[in-house]
């Protein structure tokens, strides 16, 4: 656990290996190189468009949840800051997404005014 | 007026100081936020590929006539066919093997954060020197692939101009680009330079951790979280690499 290292007494002395921890990083490797695999295959295999587009996004959403959740231990931490950090980004999401929805419209407008 | 008497430690105020409301440590936080805000940078500069890129015409053809042309937004997979030693068509195969050696580095690190919480000196030296070699293995892939990119392919590409002039480009700079519209190298240097620099600040850091480790500096401070901190940062920018792989590469 995250907060498994408090200053005390015999914190100093080396504890043994957990195989059970280090088999459950290697399991979560292992789900990250299989979906980028799979990105691999996806992008030799299927017409280049919306739903692949739509694909890439939602593999990468899921190896971002385990990158964030399980490497950066996010899933572990208090609910509190789970949610300091995953509610702006859900801002920052609807930005890009907004931005991008409108580009064509900025970039009108950006022409209009700078001729 | 009653007198109350307060249990100073039963009713204190969480958040009034001397205490962790997020259970973490000042500095971990701080790393939370900082990534924050580093997504915000990262963001900006994903938006401004999709503008360009939305601002260009997509190639409409079948994908194995392809050609480049500076009219329209080439595809990432016909530009990065390149691996080191062998002169062969491979689309994607090295970026794949990049986004591989960030991703393992990663692994290291956790590996490393692991060991740290175990207070086993010896472990948390091994991981750290294994993610610091995972990042220069990248940071040289990184510098091959620019390579390539900007001395261009024998062919090269010849433009008209509007106003008729003829021009043969060869190779991309910031200038000219012979895969497609200029914006497109433009972008390429921008973003995976910028997070190239991510890189190699993080292997500098990580280089000062194991040297701290390796004094036996966190051994006499009793506590690891350095190496737990340095970690987060790993991990973003792995995690950013996984959205470049996706957004300029894939898509």
């Amino acid at each position: 656990m995250a907060h498994g290292h408090h200053t005390s007494g015999h914190s100093n002395q080396v504890q043994p290996r957990d195989p059970a921890k280090i088999k459950h990083l290697l399991v979560v490797t292992g789900i990250l190189a299989f979906l980028t695999g799979i990105e691999f295959v996806l992008a030799f295999t299927m017409h280049r468009g919306h739903l692949l587009t739509t694909a890439f996004v939602l593999l990468t959403f899921v190896k971002t949840f385990y990158i964030v959740g399980e490497f950066m231990h996010l899933k572990y931490e208090v609910k509190l800051l789970i949610w300091a950090i995953v509610l702006p980004v859900m801002f920052i999401v609807w930005l890009i997404t907004a931005l991008l929805m409108e580009s064509g419209y900025v970039l009108d407008e950006i022409r209009f005014i700078f001729g | 007026m009653a007198t109350v008497v307060i249990d100073e430690k039963e009713n204190k105020n969480i958040w009034a100081g001397a205490a962790e409301p997020f259970k973490a440590s000042y500095g971990k936080l701080m790393m939370w936020f900082f990534l924050l805000s580093d997504t915000l940078s990262f963001s900006g500069l994903l938006i401004t590929y999709g503008f360009s890129r939305f601002d260009h015409e997509a190639y409409s053809g079948a994908v194995s006539a392809f050609k480049a042309s500076v009219d329209y937004w080439p595809i990432p997979e016909k530009v990065f066919t390149h691996i080191p030693f062998f002169h062969i068509n491979a689309p994607l195969v090295f970026v794949g093997l990049m986004t591989f050696i960030l991703i393992l580095s990663s692994v290291t690190m956790v590996l490393a954060v692991e060991a740290g919480h175990r207070n086993d000196k010896k472990d948390v030296q091994k991981w750290m020197l294994w993610t610091i070699l995972g990042g220069l293995a990248f940071l040289s892939c990184q510098a091959w692939e620019w390579s390539i990119f900007i001395t261009g392919t024998a062919e090269g590409l010849t433009v008209t101009d509007p106003d008729g002039t003829i021009r043969f480009i060869q190779g991309a700079s910031l200038i000219q680009n012979e895969y497609g519209p200029r914006l497109f190298a433009d972008l390429f240097f921008f973003i995976t330079g910028f997070h190239g620099t991510h890189v190699f600040s993080g292997v500098v850091i990580n280089t000062l951790v194991f040297y701290n480790v390796t004094v036996g500096t966190y051994d006499r401070i009793g506590s690891y979280e350095m190496v737990e901190k340095v970690g987060l940062y790993w991990h973003f920018v792995d995690l950013v690499w996984v959205f470049v792989f996706t957004f300029f590469y894939l898509v």
